[in-house]
């Protein structure tokens, strides 16, 4: 098996007073797809930072390929597509530009394209198809094509590890299969992928493996089992420790919600 | 009078070479600058960090040390005092910048009332376009010279940081190090409007052109042009009004910014509120001329 792709170890983390993980752990092997599913609050993008450096965990370790956080990221190895409402969509870049800035980590000073970048570019733009949207302000795609164009920046950048948070929010469901297909392909060239999302039923298709997580990791499986009604009531449902918890959002179900 | 003599007459006077030449100057930096300051929404900061300046710009001119130490030391300052307020209270930052930057500028005010030599130092609030000494000149170029070509080399970081700062920290960069950066820029380029304008107005070349020219494209490498091309063009327009108008020539200037973004945000064709209603006006008329 060799070293995990991804590995947290007891990880805990604190807001002030908040604790918002809870000495979780997590062990995602290379080339996998891995589906992060838990409601809202229940520490989905603080995992997410922390293995992307972002917080330094209050207690446990993170480790990328073997590797701090820091050298991963200085290597260019992780890749992050972010949440739709975190984009400003009317900022005037091209799909281009947005999928050139994957290249910065292996540029100069100023960051001025070599031909090898162009090609990169290029290439990336083409296995997302979105070869001919290219010049698009990035605001002017549809909701598939914009995860896409991120995606795109992850493959030019070379990630061997690609973070996605929330991929399938607003996005109807061709471009859906479109994405899954995607990054299927990405998983068989060997990039490890992590996925936060509220798409549960999407999750057999995609996800090699699914983690429940309610500040801590419930479950680790594969997604069959851990969308099973009885496992779901754990994360969205009712508290397996019996700790004084949020609301919860929902009832189990295995709808999907927007 | 022939266009050519009006364009030439005022540059007959050395003062008002100078005035043109700082003018067109400090347009150009400040306009690059605005480009990143509204997209990332730090219009706001602008506005506090060139009045913040004030009481450094004042004390440097006591103990007689240049007014971009001075300047940049306040500048740094408030910026940390703004952020220590936000980030350790449960004021906001909007509240937390009008607390700072408003206390450090009547800090300067008061500085100012009970220095001598007030005239010179009034100059600083309200600009002194026509008032530009060989030294001041020498001092905005050189700032203004620093701060253009720092802007232009880190441009693609500038504009990574702003657009989407958890990749440049997922590719290894430093989001806090670009926006410290930006930060500082912002300080040494209000000191060089500060001349021109003053200190009340320096945000109106913090802003206006950037907001101007995202009116009129969705690149901002063309942004960077355009920006740039209409803040100088209206800051010497403005100029060559007040002299003719005599009227208060830093005004002038930022009044002249100003008209120009109202028009351009009632004609751009891509934004503008009667642009584009032209323009859908004038595809249907095409539409209907192909069909009948």
């Amino acid at each position: 098996m060799g070293t995990p792709a991804i590995l947290v170890e007891n990880v805990t983390v604190h807001y002030g007073e908040v604790l918002a993980l809870d000495s979780a752990s997590l062990t995602v092997d290379a080339a996998r797809i891995c589906g992060l599913i838990g409601m809202n609050g229940s520490g989905k993008s603080t995992l997410f930072k922390v293995i992307m450096g972002m917080i330094k965990p209050d207690a446990g370790r993170v480790l990328i390929g073997g590797q701090s956080p820091t050298s991963a990221r200085k290597e260019g190895g992780i890749g992050y597509v972010p949440q739709s409402e975190d984009v400003d969509w009317q900022f005037p870049l091209s799909v281009r530009d947005v999928v050139m800035m994957g290249r910065y980590g292996h540029q100069g000073f100023t960051r001025r394209p070599s031909k090898a970048d162009r090609a990169a570019v290029d290439l990336a733009l083409d296995r997302v198809e979105l070869g001919e949207y290219a010049e698009r302000q990035i605001g002017q795609l549809s909701g598939g094509q914009k995860k896409r164009a991120f995606v795109a920046r992850g493959i030019a950048q070379g990630a061997t590890m690609m973070l996605l948070d929330e991929p399938f929010a607003g996005v109807d469901k061709r471009s859906e299969a479109t994405i899954t297909r995607l990054l299927r392909e990405l998983a068989s060239d060997g990039c490890t992928i992590l996925i936060s999302t509220h798409d549960l039923h999407a999750l057999p298709n995609l996800c090699d493996e699914a983690v429940l997580l309610m500040r801590r990791v419930l479950m680790h499986g594969a997604p069959e089992l851990v969308l099973q009604p009885e496992n779901l009531a754990m994360a969205f449902g009712l508290d397996v420790l019996n700790r004084d918890l949020p609301e919860p959002a929902h009832p189990a179900t295995t709808e999907s919600r927007g | 009078m022939e266009l050519l003599d009006i364009l030439l007459e005022p540059l007959s006077y050395d003062f008002m070479v100078r005035a043109i030449i700082t003018t067109a100057l400090a347009a150009i930096v400040c306009a690059v600058l605005s480009c990143w300051l509204v997209l990332i929404g730090w219009s706001l900061m602008g506005d506090a960090v060139s009045h913040a300046v004030l009481p450094g710009v004042v004390l440097a001119y006591i103990v007689g040390a240049p007014f971009a130490l001075g300047a940049l030391v306040f500048a740094l300052i408030a910026v940390t005092l703004i952020g220590v307020v936000r980030n350790t209270s449960r004021v906001k930052e909007d509240a937390a910048i009008g607390i700072v930057f408003t206390s450090l500028f009547a800090l300067g005010l008061v500085l100012i009332s009970v220095t001598p030599s007030q005239t010179d130092l009034n100059h600083i609030i309200f600009g002194n376009l026509l008032g530009v000494s060989i030294p001041d000149l020498i001092q905005v170029l050189v700032l203004g010279v620093v701060a253009f070509v720092i802007l232009i080399l880190k441009r693609r970081d500038l504009t990574l940081y702003a657009f989407d700062p958890t990749h440049a920290h997922a590719i290894g960069l430093s989001p806090k190090r670009l926006g410290a950066l930006l930060m500082g820029l912002l300080a040494l380029t209000s000191v060089v409007a500060l001349q021109t304008v003053g200190v009340v107005l320096v945000v109106a070349m913090l802003i206006i052109p950037g907001a101007t020219a995202y009116l009129l494209t969705d690149r901002f490498n063309r942004m960077l042009v355009i920006a740039p091309v209409i803040s100088s063009v209206c800051s010497i327009a403005g100029i060559y009004f007040s002299y003719y108008l005599d009227t208060a020539s830093g005004a002038m200037v930022v009044l002249t910014q100003g008209v120009v973004f109202a028009a351009v945000y009632l004609f751009s064709p891509r934004q503008g509120l009667i642009g584009t209603r032209l323009a859908k006006a004038r595809r249907r008329k095409a539409a209907a001329l192909l069909v009948g």
